[in-house]
């Protein structure tokens, strides 16, 4: 503990007297960490604000229609949300109509059924997934799912072209592209979260269900799975708000062509890609404002989304605790 | 046992399992096939060329990232010097000091800053500094990406804090340590290792980042002079190449992605096991 001895004779230094008081100061040290913890709360107050003052031109021109007005045209000032708000959620639809089913699976495997020693590899591989930048994610879209999902995947679509979702011209870039992209995105999140809710289920329930003779799958489906079912869902409710607010990967794929269509092979817009490029070019305004209202939009979406899915996972942790 | 089970029971059971096996087979194999995909393209890609030069003018081959490299250090030190003093103050306030009900606040608002997209972050940091100096900046970038780093920020340091068992505060109190001298002397050095691997987890994460950086720092196809100009970056550098239509920038682009995927698979993995390890050496 020689370090704590304090040497009159070292020069004063602003580090150093910033740590003396630090280490002396009772006082100094709790405000400054409730200067802290106050600012996260400043911060959010401020993306709020700066988000609400910066729209407000959009607000006063279009009013609230400018949600469901399905024109947008910089060149005559027109502004309209609602192809963006469209591909938002077709192509969050997309992703987690894929993704929940082998996420819950996978979620399952992992927590049920794999030896702790594998659950644990696995679950590291699974998490290094999570990791990976979203502009990889779209470098391989543009360059690898494109090209794969022309040659191989529409071949098998071809024929259902009867059905409204999936007619029309496939050009590669398309809702569907962009929803498979989204899909490999959340999955990680979705298995990391219904995992943790999985394993938190009282061990006594499954030995219950085996010893009345109930097979691993019925006990895993039919006792396991409802008993966490609020937390499961809350990690789809994580994945959503993950989806709707990714940008990168999704305007690389997606097309960017501000059209509302049924079929998920055509090409269409979403709200964070349309921010993503014409944020940089747009002129002071009009324009600039109805973009920022956009993110207005989608920060709305993501923080509803993510409060009820936080509400969700609190609720089922806490109860198998 | 097995008798009284029907035959149709134990199908279901075998197929069903299998399918839970395959499901996850699937995602851990999309792992390897982005690191296999990405050693064998850009791998082939890369050269010396590209950690020392800047990019050759369009219609030139060859020519590197170097500035790019340079640029998202640049922004990666600002980030972490806003995002991981806040955020580590804000959990140490959080573990050590709060009451009930302001710290489930806090908590809560953390969590929601966590979900706010970044692209939306980007909007904030432009609104707030880009528009009032009238220019793209580093700075503006690092702003961004030190906002999206409090909220992890917080809630590592308050959960590695919470780790450190009861009876080391207790001793160090009763040795006549006040309050605060007991944290900062006893209770975060005991959580170091814990902490720092948090901390650099919390940099990979934004290191991949682009969308916030789309309109902040924006790019720049030479050195930038210090903190106040346009500054190319990894992440944007692969986007702008990979939408260009030319295939030797779709070669850079490859390259790009494997060194930056590299570094924040390499962080990842390091961290994780400095945590794992930790486990032992706290108890020490």
């Amino acid at each position: 503990m020689a370090s704590s001895i304090v040497i009159p004779s070292a020069p004063p230094s602003r580090v150093r007297d910033f740590f003396r008081r630090l280490q002396a100061g009772e006082e100094f040290a709790y405000l400054l960490t409730l200067a802290a913890a106050t600012t996260v709360l400043l911060i959010v107050g401020l993306i709020v604000y700066e988000l609400v003052i910066n729209s407000t031109q959009t607000l006063h021109r279009f009013g609230w229609s400018f949600l469901v007005t399905s024109v947008w045209d910089p060149n005559k000032e027109q502004f309209g949300a609602l192809p963006f708000i469209y591909g938002t959620c077709v192509t969050s639809a997309v992703g987690l109509f894929l993704a929940v089913p082998a996420g819950v699976g996978a979620a399952l495997f992992l927590s049920e059924m794999a030896p702790p020693r594998i659950s644990a590899i696995f679950t590291f591989l699974i998490e290094l997934l999570a990791a990976v930048p979203s502009v990889i994610y779209g470098l391989l879209g543009i360059f690898v799912l494109v090209p794969a999902i022309q040659k191989y995947l529409y071949p098998l679509l071809k024929p259902l072209d009867f059905l409204p979702i999936f007619s029309g011209q496939f050009y590669g870039v398309s809702f569907l592209s962009a929803g498979i992209v989204l899909s490999v995105m959340v999955v990680p999140f979705i298995i990391s979260v219904s995992r943790e809710v999985l394993m938190a289920v009282p061990n006594d329930q499954r030995e219950a269900a085996l010893s009345l003779g109930a097979t691993k799958w019925e006990t895993t489906f039919q006792i396991v799975l409802p008993n966490a079912s609020t937390g499961v869902i809350g990690s789809v409710f994580l994945g959503l708000a993950r989806a709707l607010g990714e940008t990168m990967a999704v305007t690389m794929v997606i097309g960017n062509v501000p059209k509302i269509s049924p079929s998920l092979l055509s090409p269409g817009y979403s709200i964070a890609s349309v921010i993503a490029n014409e944020f940089g070019e747009a002129s002071p305004g009009l324009h600039l404002s109805s973009l920022i209202f956009l993110g207005l939009v989608l920060f709305g979406l993501t923080i509803v989304i993510n409060a009820v899915a936080r509400l969700f996972i609190l609720a089922t942790t806490q109860r198998g605790a | 046992m097995t008798g009284n089970i029907s035959l149709t029971r134990r199908v279901t059971n075998v197929f069903m399992l299998g399918l839970t096996g395959l499901a996850t087979l699937l995602v851990v194999s999309i792992l390897f096939f982005v690191l296999g995909y990405l050693l064998w393209m850009g791998g082939s890609s890369l050269s010396i060329q590209f950690f020392t030069q800047i990019p050759k003018p369009t219609g030139e081959t060859g020519g590197g990232m170097a500035n790019a490299i340079v640029g998202s250090g640049k922004i990666l030190l600002l980030a972490s010097l806003i995002g991981v003093p806040i955020g580590f103050l804000a959990g140490v306030y959080l573990a050590e000091y709060s009451g009930r009900t302001f710290a489930f606040f806090v908590r809560y608002v953390t969590d929601l800053l966590n979900g706010v997209p970044s692209i939306v972050i980007g909007l904030v940091a432009y609104t707030l500094v880009v528009k009032p100096m009238l220019h793209f900046s580093a700075l503006a970038g690092g702003i961004a990406l030190g906002i999206m780093m409090i909220p992890i920020a917080v809630r590592t340091t308050e959960e590695f804090l919470r780790s450190i068992p009861n009876s080391l505060r207790e001793g160090a109190m009763a040795l006549g340590a006040t309050k605060a001298r007991t944290i900062f002397t006893v209770v975060v050095p005991a959580a170091m290792s814990g902490l720092t691997s948090g901390m650099m987890l919390n940099l990979a994460r934004v290191a991949g980042e682009t969308a916030p950086l789309l309109f902040t720092a924006l790019g720049n196809m030479f050195w930038s002079q210090g903190w106040m100009q346009p500054t190319a970056t990894l992440p944007v550098m692969i986007y702008t190449y990979a939408i260009s239509p030319y295939d030797d920038w779709h070669q850079q682009a490859w390259a790009a992605g494997f060194v930056l995927l590299a570094l924040v698979l390499t962080i990842n993995v390091t961290a994780r096991l400095i945590i794992s390890r930790g486990g032992s050496s706290a108890r020490r």
